[in-house]
């Protein structure tokens, strides 16, 4: 069990150290709204897995109120994070922002 | 005991260094997108660390904090959203 933990919250670690690496080295908007969305998502997800194994795992109902109210703030997690995102890239577009090395634009044409 | 507290405050130090990546994409970021973008990873990172900090703690309370936290920093990001498109 303690063996799970380590790997959940190993696995998170390095997903978010990705996306927010990514943050830093791409280009434009979307390729880091792409990366640091996607990663910090994923990482915050096996992060919270691990502390929800550990609630299980100690036992007794204190423990088991922390991993119910973990899983509860995985879940809030999991519907706020995609949806914001997709707000922003909408924004994104909207105010006028153009992918980097952009030649063609369909959405634009489309209308 | 199944696992030392000083793993999960190992866990909120790394997570608090990838907080930091991104408050430099707010100082450098050339648009506004790119700093709403910096913001909202910077949002969901904290959530992960509120997280963590209550089981490195034992405190259910800072779990509860973090739930109504990711809930209030939605709706936050959907307003600066808003504002961008320019329909406020």
């Amino acid at each position: 069990m303690r063996f799970l933990i380590y790997v959940l919250v190993g696995i998170g670690i390095a997903a978010n150290g990705l996306g927010a690496f990514s943050l830093l080295r791409f280009p434009d908007v979307y390729t880091r709204l792409h990366g640091a969305t996607k990663c910090t998502t994923f990482g915050s997800i096996f992060t919270t897995l691990g502390v929800i194994v550990y609630g299980f795992a100690r036992g007794g109902p204190a423990y088991q109120t922390l991993a119910v109210h973990a899983l509860i703030a995985l879940v809030a997690l999991l519907i706020t994070n995609p949806t914001g995102s997709h707000a922003i890239a909408r924004a994104a577009y909207r105010s006028g922002v153009k992918p980097k090395g952009a030649v063609v634009d369909r959405l634009e044409e489309r209308r | 005991m199944i696992v030392s507290p000083i793993l999960f405050f190992v866990v909120c130090a790394f997570l608090l260094l990838f907080a930091a990546f991104g408050m430099a994409r707010i100082a450098l970021g050339p648009t506004a997108a790119d700093r709403v973008v910096a913001l909202d990873t910077i949002n969901t990172l904290v959530v992960a660390v509120m997280i963590v900090l209550g089981a490195a703690y034992d405190q259910v309370v800072f779990v509860d904090v973090a739930i109504i936290y990711a809930l209030v920093s939605f709706v936050g990001t959907l307003y600066i959203a808003r504002y961008l498109e320019g329909g406020l």
